[in-house]
């Protein structure tokens, strides 16, 4: 047999005493398709990166190409012939297909642009990838997995060798994933190595001959993907301890309190399909899924953000027609968006004027009164701890988990009385996501309905009461009581397990 | 808990104090600026603090002064406001031929201010929904109202000046209260009014809000295209205003000279003021010293002799240093 294109010895990785990586060692063929899995955190991107010589691994070497590295810089990976595609593309919009195929690479004769020998040589890519495209086609006409195709074309210029690809499936429907599937197989009967990162465990088996699976930064398994279902995949993605940030769940089920906020099927087009809920005063629920699947489009339909294609929405068992955030506002309804600095903060005002954003007219006798809005926010700065030394300074100074907390405030000061929060504690630190979930328990037990988005497995497992598992616009089940672990979430939200109805599991 | 320690030094009292006041960073820099202009220039020219030199100055500030108010919203809603300058000739042409076709002098000269303020709103409604509705750029939206605006009110008036017989129509622009220009005591009022709406009520915190981020806005519940027409509106009644001074000053009205390049007098008051061109925050009270440090430029210019054709240079010079001083500051 040939020698391994690749080959990774005791690779480990800190960044300052936090160490994200530790003793990975493997070795891949030319031609063969590793699949990575891990939850998010255990260590992906980090060794993603090593090898495309992003980031220096602190100890370990790297076998490429029958050469040995301590560690290596992007130009020598991609002189190597190791090429990444990225989640997001880095494709100019307004440049046409070979344009952007060659670009930073353009291909001269007597000085001028070759845009004939680059026009044919993108012709013969495509087509060898059995792709039929274009390569006159602005960038901005194309389909996300048309865009795909183009940085695959893009990398063969380079005469790729081993080829990562990350997370390339979640963008696309099951038919463009298939074309994607079909232009691996042609890479890997060429030689190309692939390294293929998904959280679609369906996908991983059907594509993978051998499997890394990582866990907190630890090698939990190499082996061959046959030897592996997807359930034993999910179970050693997993399997750990719930450390104690999260407070304590409710005693009894609130199943007999009548619900706050019921939606009945929701449709959203192209998005959305037959969402139905409830949620009820005294509980959180949890939203799960995989990035995209739906769930923050759930939750700015019911908030006015999107016009609905079908649907209701009761609130404490009335119906409404909520067509804006305000109308939403005005019915107790308050989302906490997953984007902070794009839809949640203006940065550029102080914290005073972000907290008092959604309830101004409270402030206003005539004119805005100032002195009862810098009361109030210092009323939130006692109560949640924000760190401030300077309440008219603008956000954009504070810390992530202090913006958070002010992003809060600014939702509890119209007392809402269902909250909507996704992500909550996107990008904090352990403390302030602490001081968080401790809030979330606090405004279930002055009688609040709340419903917690996250795609982060272990907080939707500490912090809900019940979970429903949203995947590609729909709700694919319901988990109660000792359902909820994190094998259940994955098994459904990756499409392992399917009903062809909804049902209820647990309790 | 974690408070800071309780050392409340003399530094730090005077520091907090100076915070309650209106007065910023951002505003300081060009009130500094303004002082220093007034100092030198009261040295270089003995006729400059002459109560007549000052009292005209202030008049020609007015004008263009007045505009900039309303351009202050505009562009802190994150717009721009190209067609103010033909639109003073537009609405002068409509506010004089209103005037003389009702035979009542003193109902002539209300209904024409009634006209003005409305054909300013109207055109500025214009202007607003081509951005807000018709999503075009406002730069692009003004840009051709400018030439449209132009255009009518050489065409209603054959390019010819129009003026009128109204005996009583010249007191409105050019006359004096308690001894003050009366364009300069609307300045000034419609300063106060224009500060108290932007800094004391929802309404301003929300044009701030929606120059800032229109997504963090949308998703706050705030109108954003409501808020972005409503300045435009704002800066058209502006206009209005400027126009009634300033052809009830000059008893006429040129279609072709009247509101010449206000546009960019208005624009380099609000960014010599230290409002951000890319919208978000802004002063009045910045714009207002903007203004009159452009004035003043103007006066000393005049009054050393300086060659008209040079005086362009100098204008120009003192906008880009006050953006480059501001750009250090961010």
């Amino acid at each position: 047999m040939s020698e391994p294109i690749l080959t990774l010895e005791g690779i480990g990785k800190a960044f300052g005493p936090v160490q994200v990586l530790n003793d990975i060692s493997l070795s891949v063929m030319p031609g063969e398709v590793l699949g990575i899995l891990g939850e998010n955190g255990a260590g992906k991107s980090t060794l993603l990166k090593i090898i495309s010589g992003i980031y220096t691994p602190t100890v370990g070497t790297i076998h490429l190409n029958g050469q040995i590295f301590s560690a290596l810089d992007p130009i020598t990976a991609r002189f190597h012939g190791v090429a990444m595609i990225p989640q997001e593309f880095n494709l100019i919009p307004t440049l046409r297909v070979y344009e952007n195929v060659f670009l930073g690479q353009e291909v001269r004769r007597h000085g001028f642009l070759d845009h004939a020998g680059m026009r044919k040589r993108t012709q013969e890519l495509l087509s060898s990838l059995e792709v039929d495209l274009d390569p006159e086609l602005p960038i901005e006409r194309l389909s996300v997995a048309q865009k795909q195709m183009v940085e695959v074309a893009r990398v063969l210029v380079n005469d790729a060798r081993l080829l990562i690809l990350d997370e390339p499936t979640t963008v696309l429907t099951d038919r463009e994933v298939a074309v994607l599937f079909r232009v691996v197989r042609a890479l890997v009967a060429k030689g190309v190595t692939i390294l293929f990162i998904s959280h679609k465990l369906k996908e991983v088996k059907d594509l993978c001959d051998r499997l890394l699976i990582l866990r907190d930064g630890q090698q939990v398994e190499l082996c061959e993907t046959a030897t592996l279902n997807e359930e034993d995949m999910a179970r050693k993605m997993v399997g750990r301890e719930l450390s104690q940030i999260y407070p304590e769940k409710l005693a009894q089920s609130t199943d007999n309190t009548p619900p706050a906020l019921r939606v009945r099927g929701l449709s959203l087009k192209g998005k959305l399909k037959d969402i139905n809920l409830e949620v009820r005063r005294g509980e959180v629920l949890g939203f799960a899924g995989l990035v995209g699947a739906g769930r923050t489009e759930i939750a700015e339909t019911i908030m006015g953000l999107h016009r609905k294609e079908q649907g209701e929405i009761f609130i404490d068992g009335e119906l409404v027609d909520l067509r804006s955030p305000n109308e939403a506002h005005a019915h107790g309804l308050a989302y906490l968006s997953e984007d902070r600095q794009g839809k949640g903060l203006i940065l550029s005002f102080n914290v005073m004027q972000n907290i008092t954003a959604l309830s101004l007219k409270r402030y206003v006798r005539g004119f805005i009164k100032h002195r009862a809005e810098r009361r109030q926010a210092e009323h939130y700065q006692q109560r949640l701890t924000i760190k401030a030394s300077n309440l008219a300074a603008p956000v954009s100074l504070l810390s992530g988990g202090n913006q958070q907390k002010v992003y809060f405030s600014k939702l509890l000061d119209i007392e809402p009385d269902i909250l909507i929060l996704d992500e909550p504690t996107r990008g904090i630190d352990i403390s302030a996501k602490q001081q968080i979930y401790r809030l979330i328990r606090d405004l279930t037990e002055q009688n609040k309905a709340v419903i917690v988005i996250s795609s982060e497995l272990e907080e939707v497992i500490g912090i809900a009461d019940r979970v429903l598992v949203i995947r590609e616009g729909q709700i694919a089940v319901e988990l109660n009581g000792d359902d909820i672990n994190e094998e259940q979430i994955m098994l459904y939200a990756a499409g392992a397990r399917q009903h062809a109805n909804r049902e209820q599991v647990g309790n | 808990m974690a408070q800071p320690p309780n050392t409340k030094s003399m530094g730090s009292v005077a520091r907090q104090g100076l915070r309650r006041l209106p007065l910023n960073a951002t505003i300081l820099a060009p009130l500094v600026a303004l002082i220093l202009l007034f100092v030198v220039s009261s040295i270089a020219s003995e006729y400059f603090l002459n109560t007549r030199n000052i009292s005209n100055v202030m008049r020609q500030v007015s004008y263009t002064g007045i505009i900039a108010i309303g351009m202050t919203f505009v562009i802190i809603a994150g717009g721009i406001d190209l067609s103010v300058g033909s639109m003073v000739a537009l609405v002068g042409v409509v506010i004089l031929y209103i005037v003389n076709s009702i035979s009542d002098p003193i109902q002539a000269v209300l209904l024409g201010l009634l006209a003005a303020i409305a054909a300013g709103g109207l055109l500025g409604l214009f202007n607003g929904l081509l951005v807000t509705r018709g999503r075009i750029a406002a730069f692009v939206v003004t840009l051709a109202s400018m030439s449209i605006f132009r255009s009518l009110a050489l065409y209603f008036t054959d390019a010819a000046v129009v003026s009128t017989p109204n005996p009583h129509f010249s007191s409105v622009g050019g006359g004096f209260l308690l001894g003050i220009p009366v364009p300069v005591i609307v300045f000034f009022g419609l300063a106060i009014i224009a500060h108290v709406l932007l800094f004391h009520t929802p309404y301003g915190r929300h044009v701030c809000a929606v120059g800032a981020n229109p997504q963090v806005a949308r998703y706050s519940g705030i109108r954003v295209e409501r808020i972005v027409l409503s300045t435009f509106v704002i800066a058209g009644i502006c206009v209005g205003l400027s126009a009634i001074m300033l052809t009830s000053r000059l008893n006429s009205v040129s279609p072709s000279d009247a509101g010449y390049f206000y546009e960019l007098d208005a624009i380099a008051a609000v960014v010599i003021g230290g409002t951000a061109l890319s919208g978000g925050r802004g002063s009045i009270w910045g714009t207002v010293i903007g203004a009159l440090i452009l004035g003043i430029i103007n006066n000393m210019l005049n009054l050393t002799g300086v060659s008209p054709y040079l005086q362009g240079l100098v204008k120009g010079g003192v906008i880009l240093l006050a953006v480059l001083l501001q750009y250090k500051r961010a």
